[in-house]
């Protein structure tokens, strides 16, 4: 390892450059001058002295009834696969090259819509339990916000983020486009066990099936043990009542579990003694093994970790200090541990982690580096609490699988993919999806 | 000692609220009952023991004339793919890992499902518009045209349920312990 600026041995932690986190800190640390070979700005240059903006000079604007973001913030968008309502399938990617911290906020969470967005009116929709139970229930939503309330921080992810990494070679992608199906909300609602005790579940009860109130009337089976567990119907999100992308007004809402599952538009619960093998879970997150069979009932979103920046088109701009951040997160629990590598997974150091680190949650975890200028690659591995670790790329397609022929993006070849994943960083400082 | 006669006051008063809350009081109760007849048609939900399919049914012959109407728009004509991927697929590539072509005839577990979607999802853009019949007769072509039944098989509430999927052994769950085991 080259050490050409004023770091000390013992503040390089791993090889490339990472350093020890306590540099995000602020201190033990200097960080002054231009440091390294590679391009970028000197930081020795002057600033220009200082004068009175226009916007200082004048009021400001009136206040609008409901904020929006900057017009100088209008790229930090999701991208959104079908404008025009095509009738088919309809996708909306979260940016996170371009959010901080744990929480998306609503109008960049992801979407997958199978059938459009409903405009559904709140007033006139009923919520139906029934099946194996004593008294079939029907919910208006205004008695469900009547009920007592619980509120938690969650994940929530597709099944099908970060699909293009089963490809056999890497595909030129984003953040925004490998991973970009995975968010992270506050969501309040009412535990679903409450409203199954109130309709009488009949002791032979193994399973229910949620079905939404969308034109494809979409439809999962799920263990009535979740339902006991921690279950929601979720009402509210960030705060304010969900978006209409996200099911409003009501929507299924179970911790850690694969993002279909969790029935958007809900407005109906039939309590059974097995699943149905509905068309989304027989067939499109059911997912072909190597020797020909294949995992069935993949309820539970595995630990998994990605970093958020660098990664492409937003490359470190010059030779220094860069941090490397991104998200941690499991459905079986608290992250507990995230490990770095600058090298492409030959050494790693442990990142990190921005409290709180909640359950079944994002947790933001942060890595100091001292970027040399030269060729790196970045990676991070998640550890959580149930001892879970986040497998190889490697390790993951060796059960999995990977395609034959190069997939292109946005291809679905399979779903649940939760192994690391690389950014590779020339000496320009741009950055590429890349396997090592 | 005034504070212990404030204390057990407090539970005298805390005893008669109890007593006063209704049997069930465990939480607002503020469903409305409603009968099976009346829920019924919003349980479109179909078992793979054929539990939930309607009376009715239907031929290949019926489906092909619905799916050159209904379908093929979007599915393409004998529904070899358009703008959405194919239903019909001739002589599937085996099972193999990512990439795989998931086709009715090599993949689906059950053939009810077939009959639970189309009822409930398609046409994309009018869901819900098919009678109960021509959703056993498109069932029935989509079963004919990837060689799961015969060209003259009638799809019914107990037919569709016997039919043998090819595929159905090769599936286990990936967390056993998440399954609910039968009582």
């Amino acid at each position: 390892m080259k050490m050409t600026d004023k770091h000390s041995t013992s503040d390089v932690v791993a090889g490339n450059g990472l350093l020890h986190r306590r540099a995000l800190l602020g201190r033990g640390l200097a960080f002054a001058g231009a440091m390294g070979t590679g391009a970028g700005f000197s930081t020795d240059a002057a600033a220009e002295p200082l004068t009175e903006p226009d916007w200082s000079l004048v009021p400001g604007d009136a206040m609008p009834p409901y904020q929006v973001a900057s017009p100088f913030e209008k790229s930090v968008v999701r991208l959104i696969d079908n404008p025009s309502g095509q009738p088919v399938i309809s996708h909306a990617r979260t940016p996170h090259h371009l959010l901080n911290g744990i929480i998306t906020p609503n109008g960049l969470h992801f979407n997958v819509n199978h059938g459009g967005v409903p405009v559904i009116d709140p007033s006139q929709h009923k919520l139906l339990i029934h099946g194996m139970v004593k008294r079939p229930l029907v919910f208006t939503v205004e008695a469900l916000l009547r009920y007592p309330m619980v509120s938690r921080i969650n994940f929530l992810e597709c099944g099908g983020n970060s699909a293009s990494l089963f490809s056999n070679e890497a595909v030129s992608a984003t953040v925004q486009q490998i991973h970009g199906f995975v968010s992270c909300s506050d969501w309040a609602g009412v535990p679903l066990a409450v409203l199954l005790e109130e309709a009488g579940v009949e002791p032979k009860a193994t399973w229910f099936i949620a079905e939404g109130a969308d034109a494809p009337h979409l439809t999962r089976s799920v263990p009535l043990s979740k339902a006991f567990d921690d279950a929601i119907v979720a009402l509210y999100q960030n705060g304010e009542r969900l978006m209409p992308g996200n099911g409003y007004p009501m929507r299924l809402f179970l911790p850690g579990w694969e993002g279909n599952i969790n029935t958007k538009y809900l407005r109906r619960i039939k309590v059974t003694d097995g699943p149905a093998l509905t068309y989304h879970e027989a067939h499109t997150y059911t997912d072909p093994l190597p020797d020909g069979k294949s995992f069935q009932f993949y309820f539970v979103q595995e630990v998994k970790s990605f970093i958020t920046s660098p990664s492409p088109g937003v490359g470190p701009k010059a030779a220094g200090y860069v941090e490397i951040s991104g998200v941690a997160y499991s459905g079986t629990g608290r992250i507990t541990k995230v490990m770095v590598s600058a090298d492409g997974g030959a050494s790693w150091s442990e990142a990190a982690l921005q409290e709180p680190a909640l359950p079944k949650a994002f947790t933001r975890f942060r890595m100091p580096w001292h970027w040399n200028g030269g060729p790196a690659v970045l990676q991070s591995r998640a550890w959580d609490e149930a001892g879970n670790m986040q497998p190889t790329r490697a390790e993951f397609i060796a059960l999995r699988g990977q395609t034959k022929s190069p997939a292109k993006w946005p291809e679905f070849p399979s779903h649940h993919y939760n192994a690391v994943a690389s950014w590779a960083i020339d000496a320009k400082g741009e950055v590429r999806n890349a396997y090592a | 000692m005034l504070t212990r006669k404030i204390g057990a006051g407090l539970f005298v008063l805390a005893a008669v609220l109890l007593l006063a809350l209704p049997a069930d009081a465990e939480g607002p109760n503020l469903g409305q009952p409603i009968s099976q007849a009346d829920l019924a048609p919003w349980d479109l939900t179909v078992m793979p023991d054929g539990i939930g399919l309607p009376p009715g049914g239907g031929t290949a012959a019926q489906g092909k004339i619905l799916f050159a109407d209904s379908c093929a728009l979007c599915h393409g004509d004998d529904g070899k793919g358009g703008i959405v991927e194919a239903v019909v697929v001739n002589n599937p590539p085996p099972l193999s890992g990512p990439g795989s072509v998931k086709s009715i005839g090599n993949f689906w577990p059950v053939a009810t499902t077939l009959f639970d979607f189309i009822r409930r999802a398609m046409p994309f853009t009018q869901p819900r518009s098919l009678t109960d019949d021509q959703v056993y007769a498109l069932t029935a072509y989509l079963l004919y045209m990837n060689k799961v039944i015969g060209e003259t098989d009638r799809m019914d509430a107990t037919t569709l349920p016997q039919v043998k999927m090819p595929n159905r052994e090769n599936f286990f769950p990936e967390f056993p312990k998440l399954m609910p085991q039968r009582p």
